[in-house]
């Protein structure tokens, strides 16, 4: 393998320092001279029709700047497909859930603008509210949009290959049904943003968004501006996701009242109305039907799903594709049928969270997988490698598997767990388990129907040469995209990490889709690593003229200079050098030219030199319905071993160990990839065995506080086992592929597994609470009883 | 009414006039701009806001400015002077024990009190130190990892 300087390593991230001791600014810590703040009004009531609002009594209120309501905001509709455009930024007719918006007030400070807020008089007629699913699609329901009268926003309908068929020659089948519950995005930084116009310039929003591209379309879209007088740009974002991947009312409202008023002005969310937006992982009621032949081989899957999509469609468009493409594979699997219904109800909207639509089904089946397994006889590992796909196959829904360490990944997870020493050994109330998933690297297309590249890149040499600034309008939110693309546009430059100064996450510096589908590393470090060559390349030339040696029989490495043959006399251009920066303190000596000489000179010869690069993926699979849900040019996949212990007495489950092989195609920062495995890994742990956003009979959220929603804490947590698989992705840059978001897939099933293995029960529905494994076990005794 | 209070932050006294309902953590991102206390729910969940107040960490959302009246306070912009980091800053970057950030200031301090009491915790001992602060980026692994390194710097 090639040897590298800059990737593959642990370079500790760039932003670390800031945040080690505070300096690091997140958009809650923003302000301006003159800056108003905002505060929304919300709707207290899950369905209603909104009769009359009277403002006057706040736009009274001394200190009060500005209020807006449907009537000042419009009613274009917005949302995260085109497709499926329902939002407005308030509320118009009706409100849909607890927490729509109705209304918002610009003040001088937040008290005045909470209490304005509060002097607004609406006068709602309530109407039936319709919280299950289920109930929502019955004849007769309460019809929550106009347009969808039967409450189903989104359906899907796909079949590869013929499952009716294919069961029929299967030796066993088996049906099983699973449901999760809504999760919550708990990250720890609320939704802030801070707008501020400027006639002549345009709007300027500083938002904790994972998207500045698509907010800065939909700002434009909605408040009717020309999409270049719109920037946004992120501060520091304090994680997202998913529920931070689209444009939310909470930017547009901010936006608004700053052109309304001339002042900047700064909204933020409590953590209770976090809960409320929510666009969250989605509630998923899976009904699965596998077929096998007795050797244990894989034939046909038939998947039924209903998605609790909340009031409105957010990513759910999306999402309900994904709960059905996100299965098949890592198996080979000829024969899938799938069937998906996202039904409106009157709660926060759902949208994308981690493992975006794939993670319950990917619970429900691998879980369905063990259960197989064991009806055949077969050891659980040696059941999914007798299936297992690898680099190279294409899944029957036309997912191309360039690469996949999958095999690779399950074996290393066997030996790294000692599996072999504790299947079937361990003691009851102690169980061990496995599962594998797969995830997109990077979604196919955009969210809107365009050929723009989903990611460009600008690299400008400083002009003494010092210095090389990115410029990437991809969105760091925590997981390290701005240290991964200082480190790519290093090695392909040949400078030292240190040398590069990345800037990010603003829609100045070009397109980037954002953070979102596990896509950053391989897309905008594609168009990061082209900008680098280009600006190399540029560099190499100048050199090549003024030395007389062919651009080929060169090499920048680690700063400096390489000639590939001895005895290059550099010392005219080192004297030039060292004149242009007379009583610098840092003249450069020793043996080798530095690029640091080679950027000053190639400045001198061509003014200031810029590398730019772009990326969209080449042609992907697919032609079907559909087939822009799930296509990307990789696929990272990860196997897990979890080991738990249950209490036979009360239900409750620990998990002491989790082994995980996670395959990123190739670890550009391997303390990176080890940090998303293990975080991934936690969120999933938490899905299964405690989160569960609740309601009340009128729609209102239960427990809106990260107290009475409990998240894993570090007593929860176990080490891991973290192994880095690298099967070099053709289509990445260096061969890097996600791990963002495939490593919470085989998470849930691991640990559902591992609870069947200690306790000789089945859990279909999660969380995995005490109370739950404890009926499970009562209800288990008692049908021994009787047989 | 407001009432006059003297705030010692990071070893700096400041007297402020407070309206007696302002928390600490407001006072000290609002009133005197101390930015890198968080605050992720305002309600003593998270610990976002940890601070320490005459050397325990303390929610400073849960508690008014007016109750530390006279206090000595510690924010996470006076753990380290200068450029040179303190051992568990440098241990956190290092470490890769920072994604998002957000949980960072807190982390730190709640690891930094436990080492000040404890120079050789045990694992189970750093895990219920930082039992109430939350991170939804780590998984905690390299944080806990993170503190055990900077037990071991700090001893040197």
């Amino acid at each position: 393998m090639k040897e590298y300087s800059v990737i593959n390593t642990r370079v500790p991230r760039v932003d670390g320092r800031a945040k080690a001791t505070g300096k690091a600014r997140y958009a809650d810590d923003l302000s301006m001279p003159d800056m108003l703040y905002g505060a929304l009004l919300q709707s207290p009531v899950a369905h209603a029709r909104i009769r009359k609002i009277d403002t006057s009594k706040a736009k009274k209120l001394p200190g009060v700047k500005d209020v807006v309501t449907a009537q000042e905001a419009g009613a274009v509709k917005f949302g995260v497909s085109p497709a499926r455009y329902d939002e407005t930024i308030f509320c118009i007719d009706k409100a849909r859930y607890v927490g729509d918006e109705i209304a918002a007030v610009a003040a001088v400070d937040l008290e005045t603008a909470l209490e304005a807020a509060a002097l607004i008089e609406v006068e709602y007629e309530e109407l039936p509210v319709v919280l299950d699913p289920f109930e929502a699609i019955k004849e007769g329901a309460p019809v929550i949009h106009e347009d969808f009268p039967n409450n189903i926003g989104a359906e899907v309908h796909q079949e590869f290959g013929d499952v009716e068929e294919a069961l029929k020659t299967c030796d066993l089948v088996r049906t099983d049904k699973f449901v999760n519950k809504k999760q919550d995005g708990a990250f720890l930084e609320p939704q802030a943003c801070l707008a501020f116009y400027d006639p002549g310039r345009g709007l300027t929003l500083y938002s904790s968004t994972q998207a500045p591209h698509y907010v800065q379309r939909t700002l434009a879209m909605v408040l009717g501006l020309p999409i270049g007088k719109v920037r946004v740009a992120q501060p520091c974002v304090g994680g997202g996701f998913g529920p931070k991947a689209s444009a939310s009312t909470l930017e547009l409202t901010t936006s608004l009242m700053a052109i309304r008023t001339g002042r900047p002005v700064k909204m933020a969310f409590t953590r209770e109305q976090v809960f409320w937006h929510s666009r969250a992982r989605h509630q998923f009621f899976h009904e699965l039907t596998t077929g096998v032949k007795k050797d244990g081989t894989l034939v046909a899957l038939k998947n039924t799903c209903y998605l609790d999509g909340g009031a409105y469609s957010s990513f759910g468009i999306a999402t309900v594709y994904y709960a059905g493409s996100l299965l098949g594979a890592p198996y080979r699997l000829p024969n899938m049928k799938y069937d998906g219904y996202r039904i409106y109800t009157n709660k926060p909207a759902n949208g994308a969270q981690r493992g975006h639509g794939g993670v319950a089904a990917r619970a429900a089946w691998e879980q369905q997988l063990d259960i197989i397994a064991a009806d055949l006889g077969m050891d659980p590992i040696e059941f999914r490698l007798k299936n297992i796909m690898q680099r190279g196959d294409i899944t029957c829904n036309d997912f191309n598997m360039s690469s996949l360490g999958m095999k690779e990944c399950l074996e290393a997870v066997r030996s790294g767990s000692g599996w072999d020493k504790k299947k079937g050994k361990l003691p009851r109330g102690k169980g061990i388990g496995v599962a594998c998933g797969f995830f997109v690297s990077g979604a196919g297309f955009p969210i809107y129907r365009s050929e723009t590249f989903h990611s460009t890149a600008v690299i400008k040499l400083s002009e003494d040469g010092g210095t090389v600034n990115l410029y990437t309008p991809a969105a760091e939110i925590g997981q390290g995209s701005d240290t991964v693309l200082t480190q790519i546009a290093a090695e392909a430059l040949g400078v030292r990490y240190g040398d590069v100064k990345v800037s990010s996450g603003d829609t100045d510096f070009g397109v980037d889709l954002g953070a979102y589908s596990s896509r950053q590393t391989l897309m905008s470090g594609h168009a990061v690593k082209q900008a680098a060559e280009e600006a190399r390349r540029q560099v190499l030339e100048v050199l090549s003229e003024q030395l007389n040696i062919p651009v080929e029989e060169m090499d920048i490495k680690d700063g400096l200079v390489l000639f590939k043959k001895e005895g290059v006399d550099f010392s005219a251009l080192r004297t030039r050098y060292i004149k242009e920066h007379r009583g610098w303190t840092d003249p450069p000596s020793g043996k080798h030219f530095t690029f640091v000489e080679a950027a000053r000179l190639a400045y001198l010869a061509r003014g200031t030199i810029v590398g730019t690069g772009a990326y969209k993926p080449g042609e992907l699979g697919g032609k079907y319905k559909g087939a822009a849900v799930g296509t990307s040019p990789a696929y990272g996949c990860s196997a897990q071993v979890v080991e738990v212990t249950v209490d036979m007495e009360t239900g409750q489950v620990t998990v002491d160990k989790m082994t995980d092989a996670h395959d990123c195609g190739f670890a550009i920062n391997r303390t990176n990839v080890e940090g998303q495995m293990q975080g991934s890994l936690s969120m999933g742990l938490g899905e299964a065995l405690f989160e569960e956003v609740k309601f009340d009979g009128g729609g209102r959220v239960a427990n809106p506080t990260l107290g009475e929603y409990r998240i894993p804490t570090c007593l929860d947590m176990p080490n891991v086992e973290t192994i880095i698989i690298e099967s070099n992705e053709p289509n990445g840059p260096f061969g890097a592929k996600e791990v963002g978001e495939g490593a919470i897939m085989p998470t849930i099933p691991a640990i559902l597994n591992a609870v069947y293995d200690a306790t000789g029960v089945r859990i279909n529905e999660l969380p995995v609470t005490s109370e739950r494994v404890f009926d499970r076990l009562k209800e288990e005794k008692e049908r021994r009883k009787e047989v | 009414m407001k009432k006059l209070i003297t705030l010692i932050v990071n070893k700096r006294a400041f007297e402020v006039a407070v309206e007696p309902n302002r928390t600490l953590a407001q006072v000290l991102r609002e009133d005197l701009g101390f930015l890198g206390t968080k605050v992720g729910c305002g309600i003593g969940d998270c610990g976002a806001c940890t601070v320490v107040v005459d050397g325990r960490p303390v929610n400073s959302c849960l508690v008014l400015a007016v109750q530390v009246n006279g206090s000595e306070i510690t924010t996470i912009e006076g753990v380290s002077e200068g450029a040179e980091l303190h051992p568990v800053q440098e241990a956190f970057v290092e470490y890769g024990a920072i994604q998002c950030g957000f949980c960072t200031s807190g982390m730190i301090l709640s690891a930094k009190t436990l080492l000040d009491r404890n120079s050789n915790p045990s694992e189970p001992e750093i895990r219920a130190a930082l039992s109430g602060n939350l991170c939804r980026c780590t998984g905690y692994q390299k944080i806990v990892e993170a503190v055990h390194a900077a037990a071991g710097m700090m001893k040197k």
